[in-house]
């Protein structure tokens, strides 16, 4: 089989730790910025960052429909923190005027865990990455509120009021609330490969 | 970093020098009110410095400047769902005490500000809330990361609109951190002697050839071509102060630097988003300055 080219979203964020994580999987990578970077992707990620500044960024260089279409027409992709919520149909206390891409059957909430103060470290339980669980990092983090029925739960957190779900998938689509690409710790990225 | 998942754990260095990597390629935008944070919002910036006063203003007006108004920063937290980051003066680890209870999500430790403290910083490790501090060279970028910065600005010379001294501060670093990439290691010692900075600290340096947290530019930046500079000589994002709110369009201005710092690269887009932005901030060239009114020159 060809390596696959895996692209990640290089608007604003922390694309260079997901290409670095790519690179050493050993997948071809390439940064998008416009829509012609899309052509021949065999799989996309979408990094943390604002996601308010993502939207703006997308919004101006016309990439928001086609990247929208991509994830639509099912290339793998992968969202992590502001890439689950670009990736959400649904997103709940962000800005009325804040645009997605969508794809993801899912309701987030941004800064769900409170601002910086209230950034944590903590272990996500995470059956399909095996033992042990997952070094979650959150950072002003989302969580998933809502999830359609076609959506599987892939990870949750323990939190004092009950658990909250932190990781989903959808076909081929996979959405962190944390921060993987900070991790010393490439599961993640190894079981989205998996999916290409 | 704790097994227990139900007891998770906040102010690590992990998630304090994370959020900082989040902002990367982003525009963090000095703002007085609850409308220019939305503005800059509008704009796609991403994050905002809330304060009282704009440098250039800080400039005119003279006088002791501190921290702003907790009500002023409360009505901006209020306003904007992007980060909310606020100044305190160098050393004064009361006002970062007030600005962490506020819920501010980053606090600059500023020489904008008049310092509380002429011999030490704030000892940041004491807090969850995350710090950056601007340095005009590599020690004291290390100074400062010892004492817990999670982020490092260099300092240029703020409220100027002359970015002369945002590239001297950036090529200084980047230039240290090469030279020290360049020693063989029984040599470190006598670098980190030389620099005034910890060994560990250099050592990692010239190891990884980076800092180990992120590098934004400050300090006199007023165009997208200056803030696209600044990018191509290696920072890693942008602090614009007074050359937004100060010029002819606020919003256009706002919104050209942010695109500017994204396609810092390709000339095309910068000349584009440069055209009729109305006018600059006027301006005062740094060499004009008397060296006790140089803002640069404070933090030790």
């Amino acid at each position: 089989m060809n390596v696959p080219t895996v692209g990640v979203l290089a608007l604003q964020g922390a694309f260079r730790e997901h290409l670095n994580i790519f690179d050493s999987l050993g997948v071809n990578t390439r940064g998008v910025r416009t829509s012609a970077d899309l052509a021949g992707l065999d799989a996309l990620a979408i990094p943390g960052g604002e996601s308010t500044t993502m939207s703006r960024l997308a919004a101006d260089l016309g990439v928001l429909e086609p990247v929208a279409d991509v994830v639509r027409s099912g290339l793998p992709t992968l969202g992590t923190c502001a890439g689950m919520i670009m990736l959400a149909d649904e997103v709940i206390d962000g800005r009325s005027d804040q645009q997605s891409f969508g794809g993801l059957q899912i309701a987030v909430r941004r800064n769900a865990f409170g601002r910086q103060s209230e950034s944590f470290e903590a272990q996500v339980s995470m059956p399909v990455l095996g033992e042990p669980a997952f070094p979650g990092v959150f950072i002003r983090a989302p969580w998933v509120e809502q999830a359609s029925e076609s959506v599987e739960v892939w990870g949750q957190v323990e939190r004092p009021e009950g658990s909250r779900i932190v990781a989903v998938r959808q076909g081929p689509v996979v959405a962190t609330a944390f921060h993987p690409e900070l991790a010393d710790d490439d599961r993640v990225h190894r079981k989205f490969l998996s999916l290409i | 970093m704790s097994q227990d998942s139900a007891n998770p754990v906040t102010g690590t260095d992990r998630v304090k020098r994370g959020m900082a990597e989040m902002l990367k390629g982003g525009v963090i935008m000095d703002v007085v009110t609850p409308e220019q944070a939305r503005i800059a919002e509008d704009a796609g910036a991403c994050a905002v410095m809330a304060l009282e006063r704009v440098p250039a203003d800080i400039r005119a007006e003279g006088g002791v400047s501190r921290m702003s108004d907790p009500d002023m920063i409360d009505e901006i937290v209020a306003t904007v769902s992007i980060p909310v980051m606020a100044k305190v003066r160098i050393g004064h680890f009361v006002e970062a005490q007030i600005l962490q209870s506020l819920g501010v999500d980053y606090i600059d430790e500023s020489e904008v500000l008049t310092p509380a403290d002429y011999a030490n910083h704030i000892d940041k490790w004491q807090f969850t809330v995350p710090f950056v501090c601007g340095a005009t060279n590599l020690g004291e970028a290390l100074r400062r990361i010892n004492e817990g910065a999670a982020m490092i600005r260099s300092k240029g010379e703020a409220g100027t609109g002359d970015v002369s001294n945002a590239t001297t501060h950036m090529r200084k670093i980047r230039g240290e951190i090469a030279q020290l990439s360049a020693l063989s290691p029984d040599e470190l010692y006598v670098a980190a002697k030389e620099i005034q900075a910890p060994y560990d600290l250099v050592a990692e340096v010239a190891r990884e050839g980076r800092l180990p947290v992120v590098l934004f530019t400050a300090g006199g930046i007023a165009t997208p071509a200056d803030a696209a500079m600044m990018m191509q000589l290696g920072a890693d994002g942008v602090f614009v102060g007074s050359g937004i709110f100060k010029s002819g369009d606020p919003a256009r201005r706002a919104h050209a630097v942010v695109q500017a710092t994204t396609h810092y690269d390709n000339p095309d887009v910068l000349a584009k988003v440069s055209r009729g932005l109305g006018e600059a901030m006027v301006g005062i060239n740094v060499d004009e300055l008397p060296v006790d009114h140089r803002l640069a020159e404070r933090g030790w």
